[in-house]
């Protein structure tokens, strides 16, 4: 059953990572990008990842998708042209790099069914504080205690951000400066 | 049978290729930055995999941290679009080559 929604669901991800970028419009691009991260969720919950995968459908399928459409009704952008020969050249010599690469990694490595590391002495919950647990505690404990540092610099990243965004987004006033009112020359 | 380590890895990599692929094919500014959703979001399949596999929570809390950073960047890079629009009244790539000649 669960090799059943496994493939179902790397399917569902697949096709609609397609969709993405084949798609000409770039709303309809926005919605399969949508059905794409719901997929990578599901994949997430068959991994047993239930509290990334909630984090997953909520920040990504959620705010930073609907960011995205925003933007794109804002701009209304016209859809988009036929590709070009060399963007085409381009496309299909780094899908074929990424093919030779992932041929030579499933060549050059097969990973047995239990890793070694884990197999003896690794399991005992002594030598392994951090063991791959489902609930949202054992997060809370990662975050609070390896990751301490990187979760501090993590806020300070989204103030940050937050920052440049009120900056960038801002009307220049009037009084601020001259020539960021007036547009560069139109292109020759 | 349940899908082990390499299948995971293997849609991971599908799920790169092709947003590679977008980045380099695709002319509008908020496509590319679509399909660099999608690499990252490839990149945290193929974390969430390891982890699970070497029973350990860490790659699990680096998909936390990629997630979190990969909102912050796209509000910023949002807003950059937003005003690169405000300047130039186009987001698609070839037509922004002021640099060129």
């Amino acid at each position: 059953m669960a090799a059943f929604f496994f493939y179902f669901f790397s399917a569902l991800t697949l096709v609609g990572a397609l969709f993405v970028v084949f798609n000409r419009n770039p709303v309809n691009s926005a919605m399969c990008m949508i059905v794409a991260l719901v997929g990578v969720a599901a994949l997430f919950g068959l991994l047993h990842a239930y509290f990334l995968a909630m984090l997953q459908v909520v920040v990504y399928a959620g705010a930073v998708m609907v960011l995205f459409l925003f933007i794109i009704m804002l701009l209304d952008t016209e859809a988009g042209r036929p590709v070009t020969a060399p963007n085409a050249l381009a496309g299909v010599l780094a899908l074929l790099i990424l093919a030779v690469g992932a041929k030579w990694l499933a060549d050059h490595y097969t990973f047995p069914v239990t890793p070694p590391s884990v197999q003896a002495a690794a399991l005992a919950p002594a030598n392994n504080p951090l063991a791959y647990a489902t609930s949202a505690k054992a997060f809370g404990y990662g975050l609070f205690t390896k990751y301490m540092l990187p979760f501090q610099v993590t806020g300070f990243l989204l103030l940050i951000a937050m920052v440049g965004v009120i900056v960038l987004s801002k009307r220049p006033s009037t009084e601020s400066s001259r020539d960021s009112r007036s547009p560069l020359p139109p292109p020759q | 049978m349940n899908p082990g380590l390499q299948a995971y890895l293997t849609v991971a990599s599908a799920l790169f290729a092709i947003g590679f692929a977008g980045v380099l094919v695709r002319r509008n500014t908020l496509v590319i930055y679509m399909c660099l959703e999608l690499m990252l979001s490839a990149s945290t399949l193929g974390l969430v995999a390891f982890s699970r596999y070497n029973n350990t929570m860490d790659g699990a809390l680096f998909v936390f941290f990629i997630i979190t950073v990969a909102a912050a960047e796209v509000a910023v890079g949002l807003a950059i679009i937003v005003a690169l629009y405000r300047r130039r009244r186009t987001v698609q790539v070839d037509q922004l080559n002021y640099l060129k000649n």
